[in-house]
């Protein structure tokens, strides 16, 4: 039987985080009343003027440095020209001949370990569609533009791509870059970051590729997965049996966990681009695009790799540490304060990730700043507090909105090392439990670790555990 | 350059125009003599000449990224043909969505 390479490339439409349309003043907030966002440029309506919002460029600018892009220095609009209801001009403004970042890269590495450099052919700007609702056994659609204008940025590989995992480690790079820049916020839910995977088998040695079927409608990463599997598994059964692809645009069934061919009409797309004479050029200077690259932040993978040798953080803990770019701030910030690493790695992996988790916020609008976390690891590290004092009352630090300071004073947490104090409550232990006592002078060791417990139980765990055990050792003993 | 009625019918369609016999005939060679009067600027040789999008010899034109006021919605939808709940109301669309 003949065996086939896949050959896949990816096209994502990344929502660039503006706060104002592409070409017009009407905001791009998600999930609002539907046409609450809209203005007579966006509706399409005629004696309207586009003009470009300054933020979207410098994103996307700052992208295409970060993917090592060339910027080009011209940069010209063109118009798209289709019909369909969400659509309202009748035209899409968007780049063809001049797209704004060429030729670029992305490193990342799939689960078998290996590098992989994939290359950007291209990435333009563009304005995205409106939404159309189909309401079941109604006679019409129901259009909302209040997406229509948002500033996209189209991303282009090259068909660089080899299997499913590449693909979804492409696109899990991509989206941690566009999101440490802050250029795109990557919810896929709400349509943030788009993907569609386009894909051909060849015979494994031919070098010409065969012939291409784009997927859409795959809005999470085991989507990609699952479609893309499932279409290579389509693929080859076809070719095995002789017959031939169709190029053709096909869509991902969740329920039916298969693909199926788009309904479209037979006429082949003819976009007839063309200058939109509305805009003017966009002439991007050596010293504008220097000052984007000032704003193009450190990318998760460089930093990760810094997480390991500066602070001598294992793999894990580093990846777990820069998946977000909040959380990274957050650990380096009190690293700053408190220079165990280790310690802080844990607290901001353990604590505070699950109190974040459970509000569903992000780490850079914690109730708990950097400050506060390293004051509560002082108090353990000068033997204020213990270490398992400190995790209790850290879910109320985070909620309570005191300093832990407070919390210890008004709950009388103070660990205990005074060793009158300690001593006083040993002997009352020890005169509790005379039968283990015996036990332990009988060479029977672990009773100590039951005596420990009591100890810390009758303190209210404030007892210095590492004390007690000295002196219990020492009164059993001596 | 020669415009046959079978170009005017697909340019006709894609703008989604209907149009009559007699107008394709008609259409078909005005758009020839358009296309012919054009081609006479092919004389000239523009090597070196950057394609001209605009007239206007201004660049950089940009607006700040401030959301301004929208329109209320009930004004959006004023001179729809047909709305419900503040949506437009289309034809039902059948096709699975094609381009972006």
């Amino acid at each position: 039987m003949m065996t086939y390479e896949v050959v896949i490339g990816v096209e994502v439409h990344a929502q660039l985080r503006a706060k104002s349309k592409l070409f017009c003043g009407c905001g791009t907030q998600f999930g609002l009343t539907a046409n609450s966002q809209t203005c007579p440029l966006c509706l399409g309506l005629p004696g309207t003027l586009p003009v470009i919002n300054r933020a979207a460029v410098e994103m996307a600018v700052r992208a295409g440095l970060a993917l090592n892009c060339t910027i080009a220095a011209n940069n010209l609009f063109a118009r798209k020209n289709y019909f369909y209801p969400d659509l309202p001009k009748g035209y899409q403004i968007s780049q063809y001949e001049e797209p704004i970042c060429e030729h670029g890269w992305v490193e990342t590495t799939p689960a078998d370990g290996k590098l992989r450099r994939v290359r950007i052919r291209r990435a333009h700007l563009e304005e995205d569609a409106g939404k159309s609702v189909h309401v079941a056994g109604a006679n019409g659609s129901l259009v909302d533009f209040n997406r229509a204008g948002t500033p996209l940025l189209e991303i282009v590989t090259e068909p660089d791509l080899r299997s499913a995992d590449e693909v979804v480690a492409y696109l899990k790079s991509l989206r941690d870059v566009l999101m440490y820049l802050e250029v795109c916020d990557g919810n896929m839910d709400e349509g943030s970051f788009r993907c569609e995977p386009n894909l051909s088998l060849r015979p494994v040695g031919q070098k010409e590729f065969g012939t291409k079927v784009e997927l859409k409608n795959i809005n999470s990463f085991k989507f990609v997965k699952d479609a893309i599997e499932y279409e290579i598994k389509r693929q080859t059964k076809v070719l095995s049996e002789g017959g031939k692809i169709n190029q053709e645009t096909r869509l991902w069934n969740l329920d039916r966990g298969e693909t199926a061919v788009m309904r479209s009409k037979e006429e082949a797309h003819d976009y007839r681009y063309f200058p939109d004479p509305d805009l003017v050029p966009l002439k991007l200077d050596r010293d504008w695009i220097e000052s984007c690259r000032k704003q193009v932040t450190e990318l998760p993978a460089a930093r990760l790799q810094r997480f390991i040798s500066e602070f001598a953080l294992s793999e894990y803990d580093a990846g777990v540490l820069t998946v977000s770019r909040g959380v990274a701030d957050y650990f380096e910030a009190a690293v700053k304060l408190f220079s165990q690493p280790k310690t802080v790695s844990n607290w901001v992996m353990g604590e505070l990730t699950r109190e974040l988790n459970n509000s569903g916020i992000d780490a850079s609008v914690s109730p708990v700043s950097p400050e506060r976390l390293v004051s509560l690891l002082q108090l353990v590290e000068q033997g204020t507090i213990s270490l398992k004092v400190a995790r209790e009352i850290f879910p109320e630090v985070y909620r309570s909105g005191k300093t832990p300071e407070q919390i210890v004073q008004e709950k009388g947490l103070v660990q205990v090392s005074d060793e009158g104090a300690l001593d006083q409550i040993i002997v009352a232990v020890l005169a509790k439990y005379p039968s283990q006592v015996a036990q332990f002078k009988e060479g029977k060791q672990q009773v100590l670790g039951f005596l420990v417990g009591q100890v810390m139980k009758s303190s209210s765990g404030t007892a210095n555990p590492g004390k007690v055990n000295e002196l219990l050792k020492k009164k059993l003993v001596g | 350059m020669e415009i046959t009625k079978q170009d005017v019918e697909k340019v006709a369609k894609l703008a989604r125009l209907e149009l009559t016999e007699n107008e394709k005939a008609a259409f078909a060679t005005q758009l020839s003599q358009i296309l012919t009067h054009v081609e006479t600027l092919r004389e000239y040789d523009t090597t070196g000449v950057e394609l001209t999008a605009t007239v206007l010899g201004q660049v950089n034109v940009f607006r700040p990224d401030e959301p301004r006021p929208s329109l209320p919605v009930e004004r959006a939808v004023a001179n729809a043909p047909e709305s419900a709940d503040g949506f437009f109301v289309v034809p039902k669309i059948i096709e699975d969505r094609q381009p972006l």
